[in-house]
């Protein structure tokens, strides 16, 4: 797969972890360890680099503009992310640089979450004890894309991580570590793309 | 040439060691090697500078080795001394049974009578304390499970001294009561008699253990501490010494081995906060005394017995070594010492000990041995000890590589004698808090101070608070700064701060430095020598006083928090940009008087240039007010044009 495509034509994938307590982390925690080392993928752990919550804003933005697509990784609280990124959200996506008039710094840029619930999958549905499917409670951030003029990927989430195992905790890094790469090198056809409600669901595809 | 004065003797020592050891280290023989060789060298059969004296020079050196086992019991607690009952009493007194009853039989088939025999037998058992423990530590293998068997069975080895020593008189009586029945009804009676006085005899060495167990847990903290309040460091260093040679007055008087005294004053001691102090002061002299030691063995080398009875000699070296290491070697699989450890065991306690020249001529004295066969185990002894480093470095350059896994072990067992991952160097208003957090978040901390009125309450507190001026690179050393972690510099003397911070960096540059500034100039010595993990000691306060104004003067709460946050990522922006001023232009900062004040011009300037809230833009919805206005205005305009 990467012999055709030339190193320019890869996308620059930044990943924001998001995670207040990573050394309780056992899935997050080897998810990232999966992507960590891979090339033109830049990791940055929120909560290492801003303990204080005090976010450096212009090298943030920075950041953004230097990568083509931008993963939000962190465990799902209260149907939401951790406060951290909510933070980095209302101080980096500045009005007049994310949104607005003049505000086009972003646009065509993709956006991918990357979640982990303690529940099971069938808990997320309508008829499912949290009355609401993932896509549903991940509305905000898909907003918040397209507010920006980016295109919200579909997520890639691992449901049930309470009671993981570690071969399930291995596969999980696995699918991560190929849907980044895939991402990167421009695998995925946009078509593909908007059929899917996870994008966990296109690894099973021949590609 | 004997009658010289004390400075060229000194002369004579000094050099011997200075040249010598560097070099013996240097080609991996380690010191004791180059102290046995320099000792050689200046004894009567080479260069001739040190003659007869040679041997009181070796009574007085002695004195290293007490002062090394009230070192070593310093590292020791009573509980890890409990813990190593087994190899102290099964091994070691194994070994010193085996050894003694199979050197004994090879003494009967060179035609030595029992006595003398089994007296030799005694003799051989013993290893040397100098040797192994010396050789041990430089090697820095003294905490692997080798190392700490050896101790054991050097331990019981110092304690089996004490009946050997009364032992030893009898088997001369029995020589001379052999056949007359007269002389058998004294040499009875002479048994009775020291029989009963060895009663009196334990009955006082009671008393006298009893009193070194009290006197150094309840009252030598007073002692130590009214010492140490009076600032004087030569006067706590000759409590220290007066301490020990105290003890070995006493045990000599109660018959007992100083060395062991020292020991058991040492494992009393060890839970002193005195301790790392000590042990910073009595380490120069025991190095010292311990190599004079060595040059004294070496000197005493009989040069020509050796050359008149070669043959005799060289077979019964290789005699004891051998029979030492098998029975050594079979003990250690029996304890579970397998591969290069047992290698190593075996082979560190494979020699003579000092306790041997002192057996050898106490036997002579009680005509139990012949000048002659004294004279042949002398050197016997003192050519097995300088073999010793000889077989080491065979064992590790020839053998160990032949054997599988031998190096896997080299660090299993280590005792924990309670080092900590983080010292806290100064532990006033300031360094407390930090130990304080530590604890809370279950880190212990080895706590450094030269305040003793602090160390009183602290100790309570469960804090390891050690006296002593951190400054002295023994202490740090003492303190375990080669296992911690991380060292914080939290004492307010700006040069003592920053000497701390070298010795550091120079001696162990694993440690994470984390400091506390004073002013700004010492914030620019820390980032000077790299040390980026520093705080100013009042900032933090000063900064939540600040918050708490700007609250008053009617800002909300989480505006006034975040005003302080900014403010202080963008004081340590400029801190950074005048650390370039600084090293750039040091003599404008020398100026005492003037500093402060330079700085807050320097300061204010940066404040007033650029107003820092003006990059806070963050839940600021000014342009999105103007653009939805400007919206609504050209939707009004456009809905006013279609009417």
């Amino acid at each position: 797969m990467e012999t055709d495509k030339t190193k320019e034509n890869r996308n620059r994938v930044l990943v924001y972890f998001v995670h207040p307590t990573p050394h309780k982390s056992r899935l997050n925690s080897a998810m990232l360890q999966s992507v960590e080392e891979l090339k033109d993928v830049t990791v940055r752990k929120l909560y290492d680099l801003y303990p204080d919550f005090h976010i450096d804003i212009k090298l943030e933005q920075q950041l953004l503009m230097e990568h083509h697509v931008i993963v939000w990784q962190h465990p799902f609280y209260w149907y939401s992310a951790p406060p951290l990124l909510k933070e980095w959200i209302d101080l980096v996506l500045e009005h007049g640089f994310a949104f607005g008039h003049e505000g086009n710094v972003l646009k065509g840029k993709k956006v991918l979450t990357v979640t982990t619930t303690g529940g099971r999958q069938d808990a997320y549905r309508e008829d499912g004890r949290n009355n609401f499917t993932m896509r549903q409670l991940l509305a905000p951030f898909e907003q918040t894309v397209n507010q920006c003029k980016m295109t919200y990927l579909p997520p890639f989430i691992v449901h049930g991580s309470l009671l993981i195992d570690e071969e399930h905790i291995r596969k999980a890094a696995t699918d991560y570590r190929k849907i980044i790469v895939l991402l990167r090198d421009k695998i995925f056809s946009n078509n593909e793309l908007q059929k899917t409600t996870y994008i966990n669901n296109l690894l099973d595809l021949p590609i | 040439m004997h009658d010289q004065s004390f400075f060229f003797q000194a002369l004579v020592y000094l050099t011997a060691a200075v040249i010598s050891v560097p070099i013996a280290k240097r080609l991996g023989f380690g010191s004791v090697l180059g102290y046995l060789v320099a000792g050689i060298i200046i004894g009567p059969f080479v260069l001739g500078l040190i003659g007869e004296e040679g041997e009181d020079v070796m009574h007085f050196a002695e004195f290293g080795v007490v002062m090394m086992l009230f070192l070593i019991g310093l590292e020791l607690r009573p509980s890890l001394l409990w813990q190593m009952r087994r190899s102290i009493f099964g091994l070691g007194g194994l070994q010193l049974l085996v050894t003694t009853t199979l050197i004994g039989a090879i003494a009967l088939a060179f035609r030595q009578t029992i006595n003398e025999a089994l007296a030799i037998g005694l003799i051989l058992a013993l290893s040397s304390t100098a040797m192994i423990l010396q050789t041990l530590v430089e090697r820095g293998q003294i905490k692997t499970s080798a190392g700490q068997a050896s101790f054991s069975v050097l331990l019981m080895q110092d304690i089996a001294v004490i009946p050997i020593l009364a032992l030893l008189p009898l088997l001369a009586s029995e020589i001379h009561g052999a056949g007359a029945a007269g002389q058998h009804d004294e040499a009875v009676r002479t048994f009775a008699g020291i029989a009963i006085e060895g009663w009196f005899k334990v009955g006082l060495i009671l008393v006298v253990i009893t009193g070194i167990v009290l006197v150094g847990r309840f009252l030598s903290r007073y002692i130590f501490r009214f010492i140490a309040q009076t600032g004087l460091r030569e006067i706590f260093t000759a409590t220290a010494l007066l301490l020990i040679v105290a003890i070995a007055v006493v045990m000599d008087l109660v018959g007992l081995s100083p060395a062991l005294g020292a020991f058991l004053a040492g494992v009393v001691l060890a839970d002193n906060e005195y301790r790392h102090e000590l042990e910073a002061n009595i380490e120069p002299f025991k190095g010292l005394l311990l190599g004079l030691f060595f040059l004294a063995v070496g000197a005493s080398i009989d040069f020509n017995l050796l050359l008149n009875q070669p043959g005799l000699i060289i077979a019964l070296l290789v005699i004891l070594i051998v029979v030492k290491f098998i029975v050594l070697f079979l003990l250690g699989r029996a304890f579970r010492l397998r591969g290069g450890q047992g290698m190593l065991f075996s082979l560190v306690l494979a020699q003579g000990g000092e306790f041997a020249f002192v057996l050898i001529s106490y036997s002579m004295q009680n005509q139990v041995l012949s000048l002659e066969a004294s004279g042949i185990l002398l050197i016997v002894v003192a050519l097995s000890m300088a073999s010793t480093p000889l077989l080491l470095l065979l064992n590790e350059k020839l053998i160990l590589p032949m054997m599988e896994d031998s190096t896997n072990e080299q660090v299993a067992d280590v005792i924990d004698d309670g080092e900590t991952p983080v010292i806290i160097a100064g532990f006033g208003r300031f360094g407390v808090v930090v130990g304080r957090l530590l604890i809370a978040n279950g880190f212990t901390a080895t706590v450094l101070d030269d305040n003793p009125d602090n160390i009183q309450v602290l100790r309570k507190f469960g804090f390891k608070v050690y006296y002593g001026d951190a400054t002295r690179p023994g202490l740090l050393h003492a303190a375990g700064c080669d296992t911690a972690k991380a060292l914080v510099i939290a004492v307010d003397d700006i040069s003592k701060a920053l000497k701390i911070a070298d010795l550091a960096q120079r001696d162990y540059p694993h440690l994470e430095l984390i400091g506390r500034a004073v002013s700004k100039q010492h914030a620019y010595e820390y980032l000077k020598r790299g040390i980026t993990n520093y705080e100013h000691e009042t900032f933090s306060a000063s900064l939540h006083v600040g918050i708490k104004t700007l609250v008053k003067l009617g800002f909300n709460p989480y505006q006034a928090h975040r005003a302080a946050k900014i403010f202080r990522h963008h004081n340590n922006a400029i801190e950074k940009e005048l650390f370039k001023h600084y090293e750039e232009d040091e003599k404008k900062y020398l100026s005492e008087s003037m500093r402060f004040a330079n700085e807050l011009e320097d300061l204010l300037k940066s404040e007033m240039q650029q107003s820092i809230h003006a990059f806070d833009t963050a839940w600021d919805n000014t342009s999105r007010r103007e653009e939805a206005a400007e919206a609504a205005a050209q939707n009004n305009s456009e809905s006013a044009g279609k009417k």
